[in-house]
């Protein structure tokens, strides 16, 4: 078992003749993703790295039995891209594209909350189960099958979760990059649920950054909801109010969504705490070893 | 991105939101000439700044001189005008070197019977944009919102619906706007200033203080609009506004190297790939007891040419110490950033400590050529290892 996706999922890239499709389509297939298509309009009957291009998700959908999509189109275009594989019947959306306008995440986020899809990102680096399914541009090999869920909204800073937990003979059972946006369609608290009924994973672990209020809601629902040990950090301790720290979504703003806010929460709710960027690995060790003692 | 009070009024005039008369003024001689057009008895010369808090900030070389001020003659818009022109403002968003005023807005005075709060933001949480009204107008909305939160009041809307007719008649009822002609302006001037932020994609508009004068209708008196810089591609227009003069120039010059930088006041340098790492890094420098001096993102795919901007813009910083070179390969392989850094230590020339810390992808040989390049680089395993090192070097 796993989150999201595993070794029977069977994933189309969108935008695959663009040169970062094609790219990371190849980056996913040497990793043993199921890779069965991909969609360019107007590039029906292309072959990309062996695969078919099709118009359109639903002609995709239709042949090639797709359920989930990895998006690289350009920023204007992802919101409607979203759309369509949703309209297809495409069950796991991962949006990779950084740079989608918020309002168009505005404008389409109550219908991708309303369908049977889930949309990851955008801005994200993916999801990937290790040994199964990669969908992204995470780097497949620091990876090992495991027991720890990783969720985070950061790209580079998950890789050294994931590094961590890999060197301390922990491995991961799925990491999902949320994405650094505002507006993503899927947030902690929907993977908290997630991982809590999986049974591969035994403990879950959360990496949060400065803005918004996402870390704190899931301090909350942890508190109420999840019986598995839980570690997290913070990123943007030292970050000044105002200024955007690189995500369109990490930043401080009218006095709000700063590390110690969360922090707090965090704590309030029992959560063991990452002090510094190097102690991702035995944050989530030292949350195993107090949830066994109780 | 950010733009000038003057600016967002024009926006807001051309959408029908009404605001009081106004001229910009960029000489002495052009705020008298404005102060005789807005009909030469009473008007507000204003200081243009990106900063808030504008009306209590001094000017830093005459510390009587505010951001704001009501003037009543020709001369006396001229000679605060002339007090503001060319000089740095210092407000609490400033800093203490205060920006430069460039130019000021000359505003015609109006008659208040009471002073509203008004803003529009995205809501995260409820992935919507939000319209925010508070009866304090004129404070600091961060601190109402902290002290009395249940004098704020809320109605979300969707981008393409807009702001509902009886969503704006039921905040106008709490803020004890009555009687049919206030109510009316209520209704144009919420629904008309919702879809300013729609169309133009901002991030924030606010109008603090919003007057309603003795007739009952409504003025923005202060405008603010901060714009998505992701929806930037579709508002070329909106593009022209932006004011390069207002923005710290480091910040400027890597933005065009595709490369995101903020400045801080440390004296470590850090050169980061990904937003998170970059962030985190500055986090474990401080840990250690060291001090950032900036956030730099070199992002996913940065090549020579970027890196050896980055290093230039580091070490243009005179407070720089140390550099830590912070770097978890994923896609981007060690190897690249390790040739990367080689190639601009030797172009553009170390006077600090360099040290460097390589992981993931290719590591071992991106070590290598960096041990056999000759350079003066500072090697660090691990995290914690890397930020001792350039806390000890920038203090040596």
């Amino acid at each position: 078992m796993s989150i999201l996706v595993d070794k029977n999922t069977r994933v189309i890239c969108q935008g695959i003749t663009g040169k970062v499709g094609k790219f990371h389509t190849k980056g996913c297939l040497a990793y043993g993703t199921k890779m069965v298509g991909g969609v360019t309009p107007g590039k029906a009957g292309e072959k990309v790295e062996g695969l078919q291009v099709f118009d359109t998700v639903a002609e995709a959908v239709a042949e090639t039995g797709a359920d989930a999509s990895m998006i690289f189109v350009p920023p204007a275009f992802t919101a409607d891209a979203i759309l369509e594989a949703i309209d297809a019947g495409i069950k796991v959306v991962v949006a990779i594209t950084e740079g989608v306008p918020v309002l168009d995440m505005a404008r389409i986020y109550d219908r991708v909350r309303r369908s049977d899809s889930v949309l990851i990102g955008p801005n994200c680096p993916g999801v990937i189960t290790p040994n199964e399914c990669k969908i992204g541009i995470m780097p497949g090999y620091i990876h090992q099958p495991g027991k720890i869920g990783i969720m985070s909204r950061s790209g580079t800073l998950t890789y050294e979760a994931v590094f961590q937990t890999t060197a301390l003979g922990l491995g991961q059972s799925t990491c999902v990059g949320l994405g650094g946006d505002p507006i993503v369609g899927t947030s902690f608290i929907d993977l908290l649920a997630r991982f809590q009924a999986d049974p591969k994973t035994e403990a879950i672990l959360m990496i949060g950054e400065i803005g918004g209020t996402a870390e704190e809601e899931a301090a909350c629902y942890v508190a109420g909801n999840v019986t598995k040990p839980v570690a997290a950090f913070i990123a943007g301790r030292t970050a000044p109010p105002g200024k955007r720290m690189g995500h369109a979504g990490a930043i401080i703003s009218g006095g709000k969504g700063t590390a110690a806010e969360k922090l707090a929460a965090l704590k309030a709710a029992g959560i063991e705490i990452a002090e510094s960027p190097a102690d991702l690995g035995q944050a989530i060790q030292r949350a195993i070893a107090r949830k066994g003692k109780k | 991105m950010k733009i000038h009070e003057f600016q967002a009024k024009e926006l807001l005039r051309s959408a029908g939101v009404p605001v009081p008369k106004s001229i910009v003024a960029r000489t002495p001689e052009e705020a008298a000439a404005a102060f005789q057009e807005l009909g030469g008895k009473l008007a507000v010369v204003k200081a243009q700044i990106h900063a808030g808090g504008r009306g209590k900030g001094t000017i830093k070389t005459n510390p009587q001189q505010r951001g704001v001020q009501l003037v009543k003659s020709a001369d006396e818009a001229a000679t605060v005008a002339c007090n503001l022109l060319g000089n740095p403002l210092v407000t609490i968003q400033t800093g203490p070197a205060g920006q430069t005023v460039r130019q000021v807005l000359v505003e015609a005075g109006c008659e208040i019977a009471r002073e509203l709060y008004l803003g529009i933001v995205v809501d995260r949480q409820a992935a919507s944009p939000v319209l925010m009204v508070s009866s304090e107008g004129g404070m600091d909305i961060e601190e109402v919102a902290a002290k009395t939160p249940e004098r704020i009041f809320k109605e979300h809307f969707h981008p393409d619906h807009g702001l509902a007719t009886f969503q704006a008649r039921k905040l106008a009822a709490k803020l004890g706007l009555r009687g049919s002609a206030s109510i009316r302006s209520a209704e144009k001037f919420m629904t008309a200033l919702c879809r300013v932020f729609v169309n133009n994609d901002c991030s924030l508009t606010e109008v603090n203080p919003l007057v309603v004068t003795p007739q009952g209708e409504l003025l923005a008196l202060d405008a603010k609009m901060t714009f998505d810089d992701n929806a930037l591609f579709r508002h070329p227009k909106l593009a022209e506004l932006r004011d390069l003069a207002e923005e710290e120039p480091a910040e400027v010059r890597a933005g065009k190297a595709g490369l995101s930088y903020v400045k801080l006041d440390g004296n470590i340098g850090c050169l980061v790939n990904g937003a998170g790492l970059a962030m985190s890094t500055m986090d474990i420098i401080k840990l250690h007891g060291g001090n950032p001096a900036n956030f730099l993102d070199v992002g996913g795919g940065a090549n020579v040419d970027q890196v050896t901007e980055a290093f230039r813009i580091l070490l243009s910083d005179k407070n720089v110490q140390a550099v830590l070179v912070n770097i978890f390969g994923g896609i981007m392989r060690c190897t690249t950033i390790a040739e990367a850094v080689v190639a601009a230590y030797k172009t553009v020339g170390f006077n600090v400590p360099l040290v460097v810390r390589l992981e993931g992808t290719e590591v071992d040989e991106g070590r290598k050529i960096l041990a056999s390049s000759g350079a003066a680089i500072i090697s660090a395993e691990g995290l914690t290892d890397a930020a001792k090192k350039v806390v000890a070097a920038a203090k040596a």
